[in-house]
């Protein structure tokens, strides 16, 4: 509603010319119709009006009162269908960025393969992306941009914008999708293009405040994959089970409906990330996590591992 | 309208004496005033938990961070809320209450044509309660899906969801059987010389309603077998691991619970329609006009459901049709508003409880209809879809709509039904309470969904606290207006002054029996020779 923010992506102006356009015809027409009865309830109260005037319609008003709203319904639709209608259409040298999205978090893939958990683009040049859902409904949207767009699985997707200005912009999923939906929000950083340009080639910066500690790699990769959303590493419970302590410790898992105990080493750490549902610990819902086979490889998992064994 | 009031010497329907006694008189009579009872006994005691479920969402969702309770409960309230408050409430609301209550004695009938089968879908919705109310008692917990329970995360929660669609199919089947006996009492039953055109429009509205109820609803049915079908045979319909499509469910559930939403504004429509011109003392603007617009809203009601999908991924023809066909659909309830105001136009208005109910309801069907067009508009839907500005839009119209119009019914009837006046001072004093809180806990949720804060978000960022905490601020007013106006009733009921049999001076035939009604109404069917709004 703002219109210094109407560069902030290109879609702005669409959205605010269609809202600005039914806002004020709303104002016009729920003040007008509202004074119109307070008038009536006073002018015509029984004490001033004692007997009222049996009128019982007229054609020409009733003909009046539905081509007027016809007319302009339609010029509102026309805004939202105008003001729409781009949003299916992106350029065919847009950037095109990848984005993941699974219970309760996001990660967004770069051409150069680059992987990263909040959305950095570049300022006034297309961006396209696409959307994978991994598990079940999610919807990316960003407000400052007026885009949105459900991510369904087993279904393609995309939304595309250009963002105009640099800035740091949250970025909701905006569809149910469960216990932490509320907290699967992240960011969309917007750099000028040289910036960016920079950034994408560097592909160390992430980690080079921690590259040296035993277990950054692991580390990184479950922060990739949003593995924090549900497993914290300060012995905390969420969703699942902590992190810390874990490698080396006892578990009592629930095996195909029976109760064992069981030492978490490499084997049990695979199987939990490539079969959740395999050993479900004690205390905890079975069929809330995916399979990660596909994600995390076997350099993966012997990072994590790594990682692991640093918060034993 | 009717030349020959009729005077009853026999008993009223609350006193009458049957084969059973106590209680069992109530649950198996099948006379339709003590069932339009029994329905709102019902709901107004899943209305108290519904409203009280409302109440500490709000609590939850006044600062940031945990508060009152945790994500899990929260989800599992908000599904409760929309199951009690959609299933139980609003579809049945008008329709099951004053529907049975009135249409008989509305068109001059002894009873609705089926009694049992009436009896037999209070059964129905009582059975249908319990199994909904039951998933919150067993199995993995309270579903937490919310109420449109889409696919695929309703497939893979641990929760118990099953119970909850199943309660919904009970229901639906509560609805249609109460839709279809309406349609065949208005068909079969009017009083002699009573036309189509000679019948009042809050039967009208039931008419147009019953419609709905028995074409809709039978998707849900449908759609519930296929989740069976694809939980215990592995057939894919919905679940994209086994190749079914989500966004199928979405159309499936939409197709009814789209005109679910007329089921429940029509009949509003009908009681303001029929408020307004006894209160003004002045017949209604445009009666044919406002017929048509129900029937018109009944028939294009059908084929706007593509609007709660714009942001699924549907196509551009669709989203241009069904973008189009929803603006359309807001041009009959227009015309209702103002065939409504212009008949307060030279009327002689007698302001009464039900009269301020009614314009209120104007006000708020006005904000929810234009937000209602900012939704349906495309480029603007895009940014709102799944915020708080839907929530606000759809507690305007579904709770301001229906809400407002069941209470100014209830008040416009209240002499008629308990055969006592409330206390009228309570009563303004509860409206006012009720109107202000309104306001103030909705009106916020527009500004919310604006700023960009999406629904069913247990927790948010800083930049929405303003707008939250003034919103459960109203969410307070709310529940003491509604504390009032439930007080004053019950209270009334039990112990107000006796009231006469026609204190608002209605034309309607409702106005010609005694208050209380005796257990058939009439003694004799009357004769209609006038139009149902012949003051002249």
């Amino acid at each position: 509603m703002i219109s210094e923010t109407r560069d902030i992506s290109n879609f702005v102006a669409g959205y605010e010319s269609t809202f600005m356009l039914i806002f004020w015809v709303a104002v016009f027409f729920i003040v007008g119709i509202s004074l119109t009865m307070i008038w009536f309830i006073y002018r015509y109260n029984k004490k001033r009006n004692p007997v009222a005037t049996q009128i019982k319609g007229s054609v020409t008003l009733e003909i009046i009162w539905t081509v007027i709203p016809v007319a302009l319904v339609l010029v509102m639709f026309n805004f939202g269908w105008t003001g729409w209608k781009p949003m299916q259409e992106p350029p065919e040298d847009a950037m095109v960025v990848k984005s993941y999205a699974r219970m309760w978090s996001w990660m967004f893939e770069y051409e150069n393969g680059r992987l990263t958990d909040t959305l950095f683009v570049p300022q006034n040049r297309p961006v396209r992306v696409d959307l994978i859902a991994q598990d079940v409904l999610h919807s990316l949207y960003i407000p400052a941009f007026r885009i949105k767009q459900d991510m369904v699985p087993g279904r393609e997707g995309f939304l595309w914008f250009e963002a105009g200005q640099p800035g740091v912009y949250d970025l909701f999923c905006a569809e149910y999708c469960g216990l932490q939906h509320a907290y699967m929000t992240t960011a969309v950083v917007v750099m000028p293009e040289y910036d960016f340009e920079e950034w994408l080639a560097d592909t160390t910066q992430v980690l080079v405040a921690d590259a040296e500690r035993p277990g950054a790699a692991g580390m990184q990769i479950l922060r990739m994959n949003g593995c924090n959303a549900c497993h914290s590493s300060d012995g905390t419970a969420l969703v699942g089970p902590t992190f810390r302590g874990l490698y080396g410790s006892t578990v009592t898992v629930i095996t195909d409906g029976t109760e064992r105990e069981i030492v978490a080493d490499d084997d049990y750490i695979r199987r939990s990330i490539y079969e959740p549902d395999a050993d479900i610990v004690k205390g905890y819902s079975r069929g809330l996590m995916l399979s990660y086979r596909n994600l995390i490889d076997e350099q993966g998992i012997q990072d994590i591992i790594e990682y692991l064994k640093t918060i034993q | 309208m009717s030349e020959n009031p009729t005077r009853s010497i026999e008993p009223s329907y609350l006193k009458y004496k049957g084969r059973y006694g106590g209680i069992f008189a109530w649950i198996f009579s099948t006379d339709h005033k003590r069932i339009g009872l029994l329905y709102l006994w019902s709901i107004m005691t899943f209305f108290i938990v519904g409203a009280i479920l409302g109440l500490l969402m709000k609590m939850e969702l006044i600062s940031p961070g945990k508060n009152i309770m945790g994500p899990q409960t929260y989800n599992g309230f908000f599904t409760l809320h929309g199951i009690i408050m959609i299933f139980l409430i609003v579809i049945p609301g008008l329709p099951a209450v004053f529907g049975n209550f009135f249409l008989p004695i509305m068109i001059g009938a002894k009873d609705v044509a089926f009694p049992r089968l009436n009896l037999t879908s209070w059964w129905l919705y009582m059975f249908g309660a319990l199994v909904v109310l039951t998933s919150q008692f067993t199995g993995g917990g309270p579903p937490d899906t919310g109420w449109t329970f889409y696919a695929p995360y309703s497939f893979q929660t641990p929760t118990n969801m099953l119970p909850a669609v199943t309660g919904a199919f009970i229901l639906g089947f509560s609805s249609i059987l109460t839709g279809l006996n309406f349609i065949v009492t208005i068909h079969r039953m009017r009083a002699p010389g009573m036309g189509w055109f000679k019948m009042p429009l809050f039967p009208w509205s039931l008419y147009a309603t019953g419609w709905i109820q028995l074409i809709a609803t039978p998707i849900v049915g449908v759609t519930l077998l296929m989740i069976i079908a694809e939980r215990t045979l592995n057939i894919g319909f919905f679940d994209p691991s086994l190749g079914g499509d989500p966004i199928l469910y979405q159309h499936l559930f939409w197709i009814y619970s789209h005109p679910a939403v007329y089921i429940m504004i029509l009949p509003a429509m009908g009681a303001i329609s029929e408020i307004i011109p006894t209160f003004a003392r002045k017949t209604i603007f445009g009666y044919k006009a406002i017929i048509a617009s129900t029937v018109a809203i009944a028939f294009v009601g059908y084929f706007v459901w593509g609007h709660h999908m714009f942001t699924s991924g549907m196509s551009g023809v669709a989203l241009y049709t069904f973008s189009i066909l929803t603006f359309l659909v807001a041009i009959p309830s227009a015309i209702k508003v103002f065939n409504w105001v212009s008949t307060m136009h030279k009327a002689s208005i007698n302001l009464q409880t039900p009269f301020y109910w009614a314009v209120s309801f104007i006000f708020v069907f006005m904000i929810g209809g234009f937000s209602g067009l900012v939704l349906g508009a495309l480029a603007t839907n895009v940014h709102l879809h799944d915020t708080h500005f839907v929530v606000a839009h759809f507690h305007f119209i579904v709770f301001g709509g229906t809400g407002f119009a069941f209470l100014g019914a209830m008040h416009y009837w209240f002499p008629k039904v308990f055969g006592r006046k409330y206390d009228a001072g309570w009563a303004n004093i509860g409206w006012l309470t009720f109107f202000i809180g309104f306001i103030t806990l909705y009106g916020p949720m527009f500004y919310l969904g604006i700023a960009g804060m999406p629904r069913r978000y247990y927790d948010y960022v800083e930049v929405f606290h303003g707008g939250n905490i003034i919103s459960s601020f109203g969410s307070i007013i709310l529940i003491a207006g509604i504390a009032i106006v439930i007080t004053n009733l019950v209270k009334s009921a039990i112990s107000g002054e006796k009231a006469d049999q026609n204190p608002w001076g209605g034309i309607t035939l409702e106005w010609k029996v005694p208050s209380p009604p005796p257990l058939e109404n009439f003694d004799e069917i009357p004769h209609v020779t006038r139009g149902p709004y012949d003051y002249s």
